[in-house]
């Protein structure tokens, strides 16, 4: 009877002593909640879901629910509501030109407070500039760069060859891009020279143009806009003239969403979009295509885009330092180098086009190196104070113009007054 | 007296779950918007402030919302009465004996069941100019490509097309129910009397759907205001405006420009306009329906 008791309380001791053994670290986790968008197509959450668990078995302390929310304007909102309704949200993946309205609602923190070492230091150091320029307000540091790219060139080989051009060249400038386009052209409409795409991000495309005319389009506080400039005005009239006097591009806006679909059928020749399309273009071409800096006018140009790391205020002091973690982590050279080939977003660093992997992947796959090589001449994406509204008048005046409505001039003439009202209590 | 008092609770017991409902989720809601709509846009940094009409006069004197409400009463005027026509087509010709009867109101049902962006993705590639299906038709019979969404003067129409192809066939299915409910020796009275298929639709048919005509009026005319999600997917309102409809407006004002005031502005003229055309569809209308 003794030995039974004895053996159960023994038991009884030792299975109380795992239950603890177990549930120590469990009490000891930090535990945190990111939401995060992808704008482009393909299975890009099972990537990050891969990336997430990761992470996880080398840091057992911290468990992180990724929760992908739709796309940038999406999970904008889904963080922001978490936020007010004191859901717990530590870190997000935001647009990267959000930066000024989180700054305004007060609930980022920078980063610069969060580096304790002089790795950590390196590392905020260790980015490209080009990317750091939407993240970077007053001289502190809001967004980590992640999901980022440019927009490119992409060109049908076969069309180029059928058109008696030569494959392997694309247009360097403008007035190339114009004669090519009318080689390519077929009179029955069933393939256009170029399309640039004009619906959801026309100001994004804009800013390709103005750039390339040697123009910004903001001032880096966020407070003043150049939209009148007459080098923009010049660069909007360039993009109408594809269309109404040289016939390389369909009249009328351009889906955003159905481009891919276009250029992957053979309708478009060659498309601006967004380096994050590069790895399902790859996959689903059935012809040769290239990829290339945007033609040049000025000089070479193209805005940034794309997804930010943002640390949020509500967090404790150890949920930071758990989150500023994971982000060291997912943006530690491999991983880029993993995710940009996964995507075609950049590599967000020097450092991860330098590693093993993606110096193989980009020598068997070319293509995959263009947008870094852009990254010299690219400028940050349009983000001022009132940003929502901002973006929204020059995307009107982009459409009003494409479609004939307006003028450019009077088009970006009436945007500005806009921009004008919406910022002067900002200066 | 204690009877009284007993049947006075019940009374209250048997309101109280639908009077807390539509407290809660209903006047609550409609009260906080109303009062939002005085104050102004408040930041962290900018706390927001009581400014009495001063979101009206702005809403009045903003070109986006007068076009915006143009286009949503353009969107009314188009979805509405088609999509009732067409729906009573539809339903007076799947009524009849024709074979294969099931498979066909299957068909015109469809639509109504695809969740609004599955179907506007499915349109999106429609529109597509020169490789979408319309165009491919287009083409077919001599005619050149057209780039549906992306030209002011026909992305409303384009939006307006969506809505009824969705829209149609749900509102069959009522008409289908009302038609399946008249009586046949109503039919074969008329017959005797000699009266044309016409008459007897006229003067016998449509007079008894009446009461589901006015139903679906209701319904289409709440529709028109409510169902958007396809915008989002076909033209985000665009080009310039020109396909942008009152709610979409309201949702961007609230979550793209984070102006909660201004959005609940718009929000508290949309259910005044609504409420008014409630009580006119219903008084008005009401006298002149037989109801059996």
């Amino acid at each position: 009877m003794t030995t039974f008791k004895n053996r159960l309380l023994g038991g009884l001791a030792l299975s109380t002593a795992l239950a603890v053994g177990t549930a120590l670290p469990a009490t000891a986790e930090v535990e945190l909640t990111m939401f995060y968008p992808i704008a482009v197509g393909g299975p890009l959450t099972t990537v990050v879901d891969g990336m997430v668990a990761d992470f996880e078995e080398e840091h057992p302390d911290i468990k992180i629910n990724a929760i992908y929310s739709g796309n940038y304007d999406d999970t904008r909102v889904r963080a922001l509501a978490a936020l007010n309704a004191g859901e717990p949200a530590q870190l997000s993946v935001l647009f990267s030109i959000d930066v000024f309205e989180l700054l305004e609602q007060d609930v980022i923190v920078s980063f610069d407070e969060l580096v304790e070492t002089e790795e950590d230091q390196e590392w905020l150091d260790s980015f490209y500039p080009g990317l750091m320029a939407n993240g970077v307000v007053d001289g502190e540091t809001w967004g980590i760069p992640f999901q980022r790219s440019t927009i490119v060139l992409y060109w049908n080989k076969d069309a180029f060859e059928e058109a008696g051009l030569d494959p392997e060249t694309p247009p360097a400038n403008w007035d190339e891009m114009v004669e090519m386009g009318k080689a390519l052209t077929k009179e029955d409409g069933s393939q256009w020279g170029v399309m640039v795409p004009s619906t959801g991000y026309a100001y994004w495309m804009f800013q390709a143009f103005a750039l390339q005319n040697g123009v910004e389009l903001m001032n880096s506080e966020g407070t003043e806009t150049y939209f009148d400039d007459p080098a923009a005005v010049e660069a909007l009239e360039y993009w109408v003239s594809l269309s109404q006097d040289h016939g390389v591009m369909p009249s009328g806006t351009i889906e955003w969403g159905t481009l891919r679909q276009n250029f992957l059928d053979g309708q478009a020749a060659m498309m601006w979009h967004t380096t994050g399309n590069l790895t399902a273009v790859r996959n689903d071409a059935p012809f040769d295509f290239g990829v290339s800096l945007l033609p040049a006018n000025e000089r070479y140009g193209s805005p940034t885009g794309g997804g930010n790391f943002y640390i949020f205020k509500d967090a404790s002091e150890e949920e930071q330092k758990a989150a500023f973690t994971f982000i060291k982590w997912m943006t530690a050279p491999e991983r880029a180098a993993t995710w940009s080939m996964d995507t075609g977003y950049m590599g967000v660093t020097p450092a991860a086009y330098e590693t093993d992997v993606l110096q193989k992947y980009a020598e068997a796959f070319p293509q995959a190196a263009v947008a870094r090589d852009q990254l010299e001449y690219s400028a940050a994406e349009l983000s001022t104070y009132e940003g929502g509204r901002v973006r929204q008048a020059l995307e009107n005046a982009v459409q009003a113009a494409l479609t004939g409505a307006a003028t450019p001039a009077e088009a970006l003439a009436g945007a500005q007054a806009t921009a004008e009202r919406l910022l002067r209590p900002y200066r | 007296m204690p009877r009284l008092k007993s049947s006075t609770l019940y009374g209250w017991l048997l309101f109280a779950p639908a009077g807390v409902m539509l407290t809660l989720f209903a006047f609550t809601p409609t009260v906080a918007t109303f009062w939002q709509s005085f104050f102004s846009r408040g930041t962290a940094r900018r706390p927001s402030r009581f400014i009495g009409f001063d979101n009206y006069e702005g809403m009045i004197a903003d070109p986006v919302f007068w076009q915006v409400a143009k286009n949503s009463l353009w969107y009314a005027l188009g979805t509405i009465p088609t999509s009732i026509a067409i729906a009573l087509l539809m339903a007076l010709w799947v009524n009849s004996k024709l074979p294969a009867r099931t498979l066909v109101r299957m068909a015109y049902f469809t639509p109504t069941i695809l969740p609004m962006i599955a179907a506007a993705n499915i349109w999106l590639f429609f529109y597509s100019p020169d490789i979408g299906l319309l165009d491919q038709i287009g083409r077919a019979l001599g005619l050149g490509g057209h780039n549906w969404l992306g030209d002011p003067s026909t992305a409303l129409l384009a939006i307006i097309i969506t809505t009824i192809w969705k829209e149609a066939g749900f509102f069959m299915i009522f008409y289908l129910a009302a038609l399946q409910t008249i009586p046949p020796e109503l039919k074969d009275a008329a017959t005797i009397e000699g009266a044309s298929r016409w008459t007897w639709f006229w003067r016998v048919v449509f007079p008894l759907l009446m009461p589901t005509t006015l139903f679906v009026l209701v319904n289409a005319m709440i529709n028109s205001v409510k169902l958007i999600d396809h915008l989002f997917i076909l033209t985000k309102g665009g080009p310039n405006n020109a396909s942008k409809l009152l709610l979409y407006y309201v949702y961007e004002t609230a979550f793209s420009y984070f102006d909660q005031p201004y959005a609940a502005t718009l929000t508290v003229v949309i259910l005044v306009t609504l409420g008014l055309l409630a009580i006119v569809q219903v008084r008005g209308l009401d006298k002149r329906i037989h109801y059996r």
